[in-house]
């Protein structure tokens, strides 16, 4: 059914990747990215496998929920896969059938960039899976404050990332309603060709965007009642502050960015 | 066909939410019901109690995970074709049902149903005109959009939908919910009004118990997915500290009456509507019994 969509799914816990400051967990994801990105050889990109799987289970995040979530993947990962083993060339070659050459340097860059993809993945859901979306948008918010000197609406878009975000449970939940009226009185969404497929949707489509208005107009006259007026002056329930686990974890990553830099620089 | 036979039963029917996963939860459980033509059934429940899972078993919406739904003695599962074809005949119209309005006109919207179930031409209009004779939606409404008309005949309209289908069992799901005492009393009426001019069968959640004792003739009891009751209006109402219990109450004018009976009034135990109240009280008066 449509709500077990896991994607972006937090998981409520009080470990020390749970706690560790919103803001610092979205600059080591970016310091992770970075870093894999530099990493060239099985050695560096053990270092940054080793760091993922740390965090992994210092977060007691069961493997199986990484795995899960990989599954929509799985198309994207071995699409790359394949073009790459069959369109690199260098080093020997392993295999000549016809027009189909495999080369040592296509299956090592082939491996490489799953490898990559994977461990992207795994990272941005070590982050959803530990940090709750208000936690986020807040961080998001407060890294991205520079910005507001250039006039950039930081806060606004924050805040409908935050009301969006909020939504998509509610609007997952209307959906499966709406989807069960229009099946009492007879709707069949399962049957016929393309088209007559897409117009069985409209019975879903309009009540469902009338009920998203109607939502929104009615958020939107509770947030003016209690006289939300944008960022400006605004204070957060939550005030976020660095702890010292926070300048650890930071030192943590910056470590691995320069131990693969160093190996990057040396070609290793 | 024998009239007696029920339509629908439900055999040893159970349904297991999300089985399999760390959020595996029991919604019922050992459900044996059956319902027959005539009957105006009340369907009363805590939160939570099961009664939704319970009426979107009947018309085949959802799968049961264990037990039986039969139609006129048919399992509903037994064919895809089949299960569509009950939908048709067990209608079901849920809580706030307005928000499934989506056609341009009401005559459209109410159309809906009868069109998927291969209705056309002038049996169509047929249909529809006579739905909207039972909720009381007048002629001149049917070309108006839905979505300009008022929340209570919205509501009308979204009850007629399911009704022009014509089922031989009609289940509403609070349809009450959210309107004012006048509009509550008349979709009452119309829902009594269905229920005798095609001798269906009607099952009517709601949390009143007023609504139900003024207007079914039998009321099931849920609690913590299974039947807890299951009898005349009166034969449940007597039961009050069950009741309590289960965080459902007895109509008010039940309660007057048995704090009356407690201060040592020889009224009846069995009073849950103010007419009977009425006349038992004017009974007393006179000293005579109801």
């Amino acid at each position: 059914m449509l709500k077990d969509i896991t994607l972006g799914q937090f998981f409520p816990g009080k470990t020390i990747i749970h706690r560790l400051d919103p803001r610092t967990k979205i600059l080591l994801m970016l310091i992770y990215f970075v870093t894999l990105f530099l990493a060239k050889n099985y050695f560096s990109y053990a270092l940054v496998l080793s760091f993922l799987v740390g965090a992994t289970l210092l977060g007691r995040i069961p493997f199986r929920a990484m795995t899960r979530g990989l599954k929509p993947m799985l198309i994207i990962i071995v699409f790359t896969g394949v073009l790459n083993l069959f369109y690199t060339r260098g080093g020997t070659l392993l295999l000549e059938w016809k027009f189909i050459h495999i080369y040592s340097e296509g299956l090592r860059t082939a491996f490489f960039m799953i490898l990559r993809i994977l461990m992207l993945v795994c990272g941005t859901f070590l982050l959803t899976y530990t940090t709750s979306p208000i936690a986020l948008t807040d961080a998001l918010e407060q890294l991205a404050s520079p910005l507001k000197k250039l006039h950039v609406p930081v806060h606004e878009f924050s805040m409908m990332m935050c009301i969006a975000l909020r939504f998509i449970p509610t609007l997952i939940e209307e959906t499966d309603k709406i989807i069960s009226a229009q099946k009492a009185r007879g709707a069949d969404f399962e049957t016929g060709n393309l088209i007559r497929r897409a117009k069985a949707l409209i019975p879903i489509l309009v009540p469902l965007f009338f009920s998203a208005f109607r939502r929104a107009d009615e958020l939107a006259t509770a947030m003016e009642c209690r006289c939300y007026h944008g960022g400006e002056g605004r204070t957060s329930l939550k005030v976020l502050r660095y702890a010292l686990r926070d300048y650890l974890a930071l030192s943590v990553g910056l470590v691995l960015l320069v131990l693969v830099a160093i190996l990057r620089h040396y070609g290793l | 066909m024998d009239p007696t036979a029920p339509i629908v039963e439900a055999r040893d029917l159970a349904h297991v939410y999300s089985a399999g996963t760390p959020f595996e939860h029991i919604a019922i459980e050992h459900i044996n019901l059956s319902f027959r033509a005539g009957e105006l059934v009340g369907l009363i429940g805590h939160t939570g109690s099961g009664k939704s899972t319970l009426i979107q078993h009947l018309n085949g919406l959802l799968k049961p995970t264990s037990g039986k739904i039969l139609f006129q003695g048919e399992d509903i599962w037994k064919d895809k074709k089949f299960t569509q074809s009950v939908r048709g005949r067990v209608g079901l119209v849920f809580q706030y049902p307005e928000y499934q309005l989506f056609e341009e006109t009401c005559w459209k919207d109410i159309a809906f149903g009868p069109k998927n179930q291969g209705i056309s031409g002038d049996e169509l209009d047929a249909r529809v005109r006579r739905a909207a004779g039972f909720v009381g939606i007048d002629e001149s409404l049917l070309e108006k959009s839905p979505f300009d008309l008022s929340g209570g005949q919205k509501r009308r309209v979204a009850i007629a939908g399911v009704i022009a289908m014509e089922p031989d069992v009609l289940i509403l799901d609070e349809p009450t919910a959210g309107l004012d005492a006048a509009g509550r009393d008349s979709i009452l009426e119309n829902i009594r009004a269905y229920q005798q001019a095609q001798n269906a069968a009607v099952i009517m959640v709601s949390h009143s118990m007023e609504e139900v004792a003024s207007l079914c003739t039998r009321l099931i009891v849920m609690n913590r997915g299974s039947v807890a009751m299951d009898g005349t209006p009166a034969e449940v109402f007597t039961r009050s500290v069950e009741l309590a219990e289960m965080g459902l109450s007895v109509p008010q004018v039940t309660t007057v009456f048995r704090l009356l009976r407690e201060q040592g009034m020889d009224l009846p135990a069995d009073v849950y509507t103010v007419k009977y109240a009425l006349r038992c009280l004017a009974a007393w008066k006179e000293g005579r019994s109801c």
